[in-house]
């Protein structure tokens, strides 16, 4: 029983195709289309959802309302990613992911920060979303939010 | 109303980062006849098997088929259950549910995974919406940091802190001869490691391990006259969460809500002073201490103060995590399983080297997917 163990190696590629739905999909173009970002009104808890979505989870109810939010917002915690997994990581890392309340939303929206040091992130920051310049209808058409500048 | 239900037998594999010598169904099978022996049946008294692993992890399908030459099940009936980190405790809680219904007098529940031969973080990342969280936030370390970090900020507590529960956890493992990671560590080690998400350093994270666990469940006459001590199920409480990260309510943790029904069910109104051990899923360090304070053995912010006075040490009034917990061993299919098996062995009083002295009351919990939660409360008496 000292014989090398036999391990066969493979990889499956399975391709998908994910709708986004009608709600998603005006969220996206929202973005690319105008740099608006927008939630939904829950009609029974009168929450502002972010992203927009078509029922509120905690409710059980069908949104009502479409609501601009932001652009601008404050992050309510982060991480500062070190390790490297350069097949799904959307940066280099260190990056910064962060839960990011925009202004007029009840939920946070988790997303990258950008044009700041990583070690010169705080919680309670507010911060403005940079938007991309060829935008493909997906939420990285916002590139990351970056520390609003103050004047 | 539900029929009393107790965990009769429990047997768990040796885990460790890699199990060549075994496949799938070997490994599996090697839990299932430690845990036979324990409750000294065999697999023709089994009446149906629950068994779970991780979607996608190790890239195979329909698991509950092709494992059934290590799970038993040919020609029983018998289900796979998949709920991400929660996966094992919802097997136990899925075998509980056959007992308590009365139609079931003995039931398996497996939880497996083997870590070595799966892509984890593909496995992983499948659990995210494609269209809304996919693409930003990646893996399994990123969202336990932003809470790990909600939680420290919010309430004062230091890297050193977490960094002692980090260093109780792999010294309790010691005593276990089923843990995968068996370090003897000091904090500086842990705070030295290389940062992998702030502030969870590598020696705060639970590592990949292959492993197996097999608990036996039976119905209330079964329970009496089993050969071991039965450790009756008080409470079995599952509480799932809003879909998307950013969704969640960070004041209302569903552990806190699961714990709060586990309580009432059980009886149990203080629960540090009636609560004689905890096996915690406690995926990352800082989670010892923080989702502690969900289980309302302490105060908001006290967890901290818990390591600091040794509470929760095996010396403490309230020990967590005798066996090592989910950062010493983690076969994810299997990690909230193990805490049920270890919860039992305690009421059992058959925990050996980790035994806790005296324990009447256990609980133990899971965790997974957008922080949804399972409580377990085990009892020596009925
Ligand atoms: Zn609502």
């Amino acid at each position: 029983m000292s014989e090398e163990i036999i391990v066969r190696r493979t990889a499956l590629r399975i391709p998908y195709s994910w709708a986004a739905g009608a709600h998603a999909t005006r969220f996206y173009r929202e973005i690319a289309d105008r740099r608006r970002i927008m939630g939904t009104r829950c009609p029974r808890c009168e929450r502002v959802l972010v992203p927009a979505r078509k029922s509120c989870s905690r409710c059980f109810q069908d949104t009502t309302e479409w609501v601009e939010v932001g652009p601008a917002g404050v992050v309510t915690s982060f991480t500062i990613v070190h390790y490297s997994e350069p097949r799904i990581q959307p940066m280099e890392p260190p990056f910064a992911v962060a839960l990011i309340r925009l202004d007029g939303a009840d939920t946070a929206l988790i997303h990258l920060l950008g044009e700041v040091e990583p070690s010169e992130v705080r919680t309670g920051m507010r911060v403005e979303p940079v938007f991309a310049d060829e935008p493909k209808g997906r939420i990285l058409d916002i590139r990351y939010f970056k520390p609003v500048s103050v004047d | 109303m539900p029929k009393r239900v107790a965990i009769i037998g429990s047997g768990q594999t040796d885990h460790t980062s890699r199990r060549a010598d075994v496949n799938i169904p070997e490994l599996i099978k090697e839990a299932v006849d430690r845990a036979l022996v324990d409750a000294e049946l065999t697999i023709d008294d089994i009446d149906a098997v629950v068994i779970g692993n991780m979607e996608h992890f190790e890239g195979i399908n329909l698991s509950d088929m092709w494992a059934s030459e290590g799970s038993g099940a040919v020609m029983k009936p018998a289900m796979k259950i998949a709920t991400g980190g929660t996966t094992g405790a919802s097997v136990a809680a899925c075998a509980y549910y056959h007992c308590a219904s009365g139609l079931f007098d003995r039931v398996l529940a497996i939880g497996w995974e083997k870590l070595s031969e799966s892509d984890t973080t593909t496995g992983i990342i499948t659990a995210f919406d494609p269209i809304v969280e996919r693409l930003t936030l990646a893996g399994a370390v990123g969202g336990l940091a932003i809470e790990a970090n909600l939680y420290m900020t919010s309430y004062g507590i230091t890297q050193e802190q977490v960094a002692k529960a980090a260093v109780m956890a792999r010294k309790n493992a010691q005593r276990n001869p089923h843990a995968h990671l068996k370090l003897d560590l000091t904090v500086e080690q842990v705070l030295n490691s290389p940062m992998i998400a702030y502030p969870i350093h590598y020696l705060d994270m639970c590592p990949t391990s292959d492993g197996a666990c097999a608990v036996i469940f039976a119905s209330e006459d079964v329970a009496r006259k089993s050969a071991n001590p039965p450790a009756w199920v008080k409470a079995a409480v599952c509480r799932h969460n809003h879909p998307y990260i950013g969704d969640v309510d960070w004041r209302k943790s569903t552990l806190e809500s699961a714990a709060i029904e586990a309580y009432r069910l059980a009886g149990i109104t203080h629960p540090r002073r009636e609560l004689d051990v905890i096996e915690l899923y406690d995926p990352a360090s800082f989670a010892l201490l923080s989702w502690i304070e969900s289980l309302h053995i302490c105060g908001p912010g006290e967890g901290g103060k818990m390591i600091d006075t040794g509470a929760i040490t095996m010396e403490g009034d309230i020990p967590v995590n005798p066996s090592g917990g989910v950062i010493s061993t983690n076969p994810i299919g299997a990690t909230a399983l193990i805490r049920v098996a270890e919860a039992a062995l305690q009421i059992q009083g058959k925990a050996g080297a980790r035994q806790v002295e005296g324990v009447r009351t256990a609980l133990a919990t899971g965790f997974g997917g957008s922080y949804w939660s399972e409580v377990f409360i085990l009892g020596r008496a009925s």
